[in-house]
């Protein structure tokens, strides 16, 4: 086969890779076809991954002419055996309530690798004429992008494992620091930009340290970025971490001229944009607003507030919640964070399912910022074996409320607060949440009253028709559950 | 700008078009697993490693190539394994 046929057949793998990722994603818009998707897409990953493997082996091959050599094949060989050992045993050891720190992780490494595969190319092509001005433009924002998710993304997955501190961090000058950091980014790219246009005469050497102090400034913005942010706002920075891997891929599939790198990473990145849109909806604030941080306690139903019980509110016993429960027609669980934290799904599931078998109609209303990334909630129901056509979300389920006889608050607090709909002057007013307050009747299992992450009162408590169950989410639930049998 | 940079460009310009439309039909219940997987799909970045591993030819750049490789292997077998182990529980009838 002549060269340039074997490259035209590279080229095409690359694209049937890229096919494979955008069918397999197309499949995940069903929990039926979803896992058959994410293998499409990895056939898709390891036929653009050995067939590039091959290609570098040929001895035409433009990348290295002759074929790459004993110390390209370790290095690939190697590399892949090291990385990918780890990311194994990381993906099966990972709890699902971890799994939040566990994918900011790999996208620290993923924008990692990104900047790398950017800061490599411009060594090679300094002082080169190969050094254009797109390409020191495409290798800059490479650079920048991957940098600061990697910093940023190692920070957001440390304070998810709870290595630093969730609650937003704030030093004297933190703004300045990061201001500084943008400064020092942007001046690299113009200097490096007039410098690849012939307009500012510079040695390789000068080039490759401005190169440096771009990426250091990058990372050090990514850290102070993430700091400030509180741990339930975490979906959000999540979604967009990922989307600037994304988007660093891209970059670096422009410098290197690959475009399976420049289709994948448009991919990621337009998916990463979509998510942080529907979370920072979901919460009803801006990104802008996320991303400048200070906001919250860090940590729902962490909150430091004062123990506000304004208005009445109406203790319920177990036997009491355990009667309401057993006699109902239909039943809405609202699972929320504190629930995961309490390790209380399976419990849940229990008490579900015994008031299945007494023939009650029970569904989950999940809200979208339920957990600390989007969807999370979901997948820590589904590993508690709970069907995934009882998980309804929350525009599905919010005309189902009345029709609820009675709707069990576990963990959740701010996404069930009338005052989002009611009143004008609350912080969280205007935000989506789920219309618990129209069930017939309402428990809430909860430890005390203190209030969210919001830090505010939450008016559902005070309803007339809400029970105060007092007590851990776990044993609530079992203690509801031994009380529903013994009926 | 030359033809090779515009036609990329355009390939980039469609693709994030087209993750638009296939991402914003998936179901909340899913985001988690879609996230993971989207993750898995910037993992292509490997193959960049393996470019830059193959036109190495000083230690600086086998070293960089080299970290290039381990985090992108990282990121493809890690992030495709945990969607799969997430997305196999979710079930229609528990077992």
């Amino acid at each position: 086969m002549s060269q340039p046929t074997i490259d035209a057949l590279v080229f095409l793998a690359w694209l049937v890779g890229a096919a494979g990722f955008v069918l397999g994603l197309h499949q995940m818009n069903s929990p039926a076809t979803a896992r058959r998707g994410n293998q499409l897409s990895a056939a898709g990953m390891a036929l653009a991954v050995v067939v590039t493997f091959v290609w570098l082996l040929t001895p035409g091959n433009p990348i290295r002419p002759g074929g790459m050599g004993f110390e390209a094949i370790a290095i690939i060989l190697v590399g892949f055996v090291v990385g990918g050992g780890i990311g194994l045993w990381m993906a099966r050891k990972v709890a699902m309530t971890a799994m939040p720190q566990l994918v900011s992780l790999f996208n620290a490494v993923g924008g990692g690798a990104a900047a790398l595969v950017a800061i490599d190319d411009y060594i090679h092509i300094v002082g080169t004429p190969e050094l254009s001005i797109s390409t020191a433009i495409f290798v800059v924002l490479g650079a920048v992008i991957g940098s600061v998710t990697f910093s940023g993304s190692v920070i957001a997955s440390g304070k998810l494992q709870g290595i630093v501190p969730g609650k937003p961090i704030t030093f004297p000058g933190s703004r300045l620091v990061t201001a500084l950091t943008a400064l020092v980014a942007v001046a690299g790219l113009v200097v490096l930009v007039m410098g690849a246009a012939g307009l500012l005469t510079l040695t390789a050497e000068t080039q490759l340290i401005a190169l440096g102090l771009i990426v250091v400034a990058a990372l050090i913005f990514g850290i102070t970025l993430v700091l400030p942010i509180g741990g339930a706002d975490m979906p959000v920075v999540i979604s967009l971490l990922n989307s600037f891997t994304g988007t660093a891929a891209a970059m670096a599939g422009f410098v290197i001229g690959n475009p399976v790198l420049i289709i994948s990473g448009a991919l990621v990145g337009a998916s990463g944009a979509i998510l942080t849109k529907l979370m920072a909806d979901a919460m009803n604030r801006s990104i802008a607003n996320i991303m400048v941080g200070g906001f919250g306690t860090g940590d729902t139903g962490g909150g430091e507030g004062p123990a506000g019980a304004t208005g009445s509110v109406r203790e319920i016993g177990v036997d009491d919640a355990a009667i309401q429960l057993a006699y109902a027609q239909k039943v809405i669980i609202v699972p929320g964070y504190g629930l995961a934290v309490a390790q209380a799904q399976h419990a849940c599931r229990e008490l579900a399912d015994l008031l299945e078998d007494r023939g009650i109609e029970v569904s989950y209303a999940i809200h979208p910022v339920a957990g600390r990334m989007p969807g999370h909630m979901n997948v820590l129901l589904a590993e508690a074996n709970v069907p995934y056509p009882q998980l309804k979300e929350m525009d599905e389920v919010n005309p189902e409320f009345e029709r609820a006889d009675v709707a069990l608050v576990v963990g959740a607090n701010d996404v069930t607060n009338p005052a989002a709909r009611t009143n004008k002057s609350s912080p969280i007013y205007g935000m989506p949440i789920l219309d618990v307050d129209k069930a017939r009747s309402i428990v809430v299992i909860k430890r005390s009253m203190r209030p969210g992450y919001a830090g505010i009162d939450n008016e559902l408590y005070a309803d007339p028709k809400t029970g105060m169950l007092f007590a851990d989410a776990r044993e609530g639930l079992t203690a509801l559950t031994a009380a529903v049998k013994a009926l | 700008m030359s033809p090779e940079l515009l036609n990329a460009i355009a390939i980039f310009v469609l693709a994030i078009l087209v993750g638009f439309e296939v991402i914003s039909k998936v179901p909340a219940t899913l985001h988690t697993p879609l996230m993971s997987g989207a993750n898995s799909i910037h993992g292509i970045v490997m193959v960049g490693a393996m470019l830059i591993a193959a036109s190495a030819d000083n230690w600086v750049s086998y070293a960089l190539a080299f970290v290039a490789m381990v985090f992108g292997a990282a990121n493809v077998v890690g992030g495709y394994v945990v969607t799969d182990r997430m997305l196999q529980m979710f079930r229609k009838r528990p077992k």
